[in-house]
């Protein structure tokens, strides 16, 4: 049987009324059906090669409380000034409309793996042949005593983007002449290794024309971290004085907040902060752990040579919340990720052919004003994990012309893959 | 005719000799003696012929439709102030080629295998001999050795041709397809181009040689010189021909 674009538009149309009964099983046998929890970069990349790659034969429902997703990478050059805030935002229309993805905009809250069915937060529930689980990170809770998900409105973490990036930016800008912006950076593993580390370098390029008294302190429980010199080299260059930061070996891994007073105790000492961004330590996002699909170290493992989990066949973890080996958690990756995994599901479900494994990720971080670096890797999974191949990663001391290169590499960076994951906006 | 235009390159020509330069593993130029890299003085006359109606090079040479080629050797790609030199040149030059022996002869033989999209309209010189004699020809009009002990200039570059057979490799645009999606993460499948190039409606000999020089290491670019380096031959032929069909 093939099909083609009418087919599969008639199709879907004729299943839009009953999609959600609940009859799944009916529905499956008609097309097998991959679910998909999450809609972010991991989540909707694997539901837009699927629906495309497929074309029609496979019926492709994502489920995503949120209209519009906001990337977190980039959303530092929004508070550095360099990005606007809808530039960040992208809706779900050309997954529906140009791919046919069945788009639910609901919360999953349980996972029947013995049923296959996902349960809704608006009722109902939808059945599977195959799932995918793509739901970001989740904080662990009480790993910054003294902070809650009930203090975030006052200390921010801005680690999911949304309204948490702009209540921070407009903290920052509402900072007294000479006040301090403090960081609680994250132990590892977390999302976006250099992430904490760009956002201080576009806090500090704010802050220097806006409020060039104002200090930053981070508070870090690593020893050492991502890209590191890069960074401590354009701090030194572009924001001498402004930036410091506490280690382990000064209290850095002891520490508390306490936000009624706006206050951080560093060691058993209390610092003043008119900002303070706390970054938790993660975990991956609670339905992965509900379904069952996680380990003690609160991330999901996952085998190397297709990210299924290791714990159900029918189910696949993506992005940021699967313990894969060695590749980060950033967008980029969940993006190679997603793309390994639906090249199996479809060889799976279809008899399409399948393709070994290849992953790759590139990381930019923007240090000032057209001073770009990047790091990253290609992997290809080892018996046990993904593993590292080679890597590259932007030299101490390059020219002002490169790294200007660089950060209009990573602007066309942006564009390529919020164009491969939300699909291209319609000419 | 060496000189003819870029368009009627593209649809004429298959898969002329793809022709690389690339060092032999672990033998270093200097260690090759001090062979001359040619014979300068017939390279002049290639010079007159193929290079002097957009180039000069000498004693008060200015920059024509081409820059100016008075010290090539050893300077950065792009890097005549004031020039106004194409995009894919300029980008190179930021990217950290320079202009050696090595990546001299490889632009030489075929201009597109190192800047894609390069302005210069000439089809490169397949002729080893020839090219050779050009070189020692710019040479001549360089900083002279003892200047620039690093780079080896008085050596022999080490040849090496793409194996015919590789270069006539026709891919699978079904692999291809599949392996482009590593690609689509950052060159956008309608082919715009905004801070990374387009690569889509590549014609597939250009494409091969491209990422053949990427990943002898002769094109700089640290993120494409590590895709391409872990593709095979297949491979890269694979994603040539399916890059070939789309956006056409």
């Amino acid at each position: 049987m093939s099909w083609n674009r009418r087919h599969f538009l008639a199709m879907t149309g004729m299943a839009t009324g009953t999609a959600l009964l609940p009859a799944p099983m009916v529905m499956a046998q008609a097309r097998p059906r991959v679910v998909v929890i999450g809609g972010g970069t991991g989540g909707a990349t694997v539901a837009r090669y699927l629906a495309k790659d497929s074309e029609g034969a496979l019926d492709v429902l994502l489920i995503e409380p949120t209209r519009r997703y906001y990337t977190c990478y980039f959303s530092n050059l929004y508070l550095g000034g360099f990005w606007d805030y809808d530039a960040l935002g992208h809706g779900y229309a050309n997954l529906a409309s140009d791919n046919g993805v069945n788009v639910v905009h609901d919360w999953a809250i349980g996972v029947d793996r013995d049923a296959r069915t996902v349960r809704l937060g608006g009722g109902g529930s939808v059945g599977y042949e195959r799932l995918v689980v793509a739901p970001g990170i989740d904080f662990v809770e009480g790993s910054v005593p003294g902070w809650d998900v009930s203090s975030q409105h006052i200390m921010p973490h801005a680690y999911k983007a949304g309204s948490q990036t702009q209540l921070l930016k407009a903290q920052i800008e509402a900072m007294p002449e000479g006040g301090t912006f403090a960081m609680v950076a994250p132990p590892n593993p977390y999302r976006c290794p250099p992430g904490p580390y760009e956002r201080v370098s576009m806090v500090a390029h704010l802050l220097k024309q806006s409020n060039p008294t104002a200090k930053i302190l981070i508070v870090d429980p690593k020893e050492s971290f991502s890209k590191q010199a890069l960074f401590e080299e354009g701090w030194q260059k572009h924001y001498s004085g402004m930036i410091t930061r506490i280690g382990p070996d000064f209290g850095g891994n002891n520490v508390e907040v306490r936000p009624q007073t706006m206050e951080i105790v560093i060691d058993g000492e209390a610092e003043k902060a008119d900002v303070c961004n706390v970054i938790p330590a993660q975990k991956a996002g609670l339905i992965a752990a509900d379904a069952g699909l996680t380990d003690d170290t609160g991330w999901a493992p996952v085998t190397p040579q297709d990210m299924r989990s290791r714990l159900d066949r029918n189910v696949f973890v993506l992005g940021d919340s699967s313990a894969q080996g060695d590749m980060p958690k950033s967008g980029f990756s969940a993006n190679s990720q997603a793309k390994v995994a639906a090249n199996v599901i479809r060889a799976d479900l279809t008899g399409s052919r399948a393709f070994p494994a290849r992953y790759s990720n590139t990381c930019w971080s923007l240090i000032a004003d057209g001073d770009g670096v990047k790091v990253g890797a290609s992997y290809e999974p080892s018996e046990d994990k993904i593993s590292s191949v080679e890597s590259f990663v932007s030299k101490t001391g390059e020219d002002t012309d490169l790294r200007r290169q660089t950060y209009e590499e990573s602007i066309g960076w942006y564009k390529g893959i919020t164009a491969d994951v939300f699909g291209a906006p319609t000419a | 005719m060496n000189r003819s235009f870029r368009r009627a390159r593209h649809m004429g020509v298959a898969a002329a000799a793809i022709i690389l330069a690339v060092a032999t593993q672990g033998r270093s130029d200097q260690q090759q003696g001090a062979a001359p890299i040619g014979d300068a003085e017939a390279g002049a006359a290639v010079f007159a012929e193929d290079c002097a109606a957009c180039h000069q090079i000498g004693k008060g040479a200015t920059d024509q439709v081409g820059p100016q080629l008075t010290g090539i050797f050893d300077r950065p790609a792009g890097a005549i102030e004031g020039f106004d030199y194409s995009p894919a040149l300029q980008r190179m030059g930021a990217d950290g080629l320079i202009w050696r022996l090595k990546t001299l002869d490889a632009f030489l033989a075929n201009p597109v295998a190192m800047v894609s999209d390069t302005a210069m309209i000439f089809d490169g010189i397949a002729d080893s001999p020839r090219r050779q004699d050009l070189l020692a020809f710019l040479r001549a009009h360089s900083a002279q050795p003892g200047d620039i002990p690093e780079s080896a200039p008085t050596a022999k570059a080490i040849l090496f041709e793409l194996p015919p057979e590789t270069a006539a490799l026709v891919g699978d645009p079904e692999y291809g397809q599949y392996l482009a999606q590593e690609c689509a993460t950052c060159h956008q499948g309608d082919g715009s181009a905004e801070g990374i190039p387009a690569i889509t409606g590549w014609p597939a000999p250009d494409f091969m040689a491209a990422m053949h020089a990427y990943k002898a290491k002769l094109r700089p670019h640290p993120v494409m010189q590590m895709m391409a380096g872990r593709l095979d031959d297949e491979q890269i032929a694979a994603l040539a021909a399916y890059y070939e069909q789309i956006g056409e």
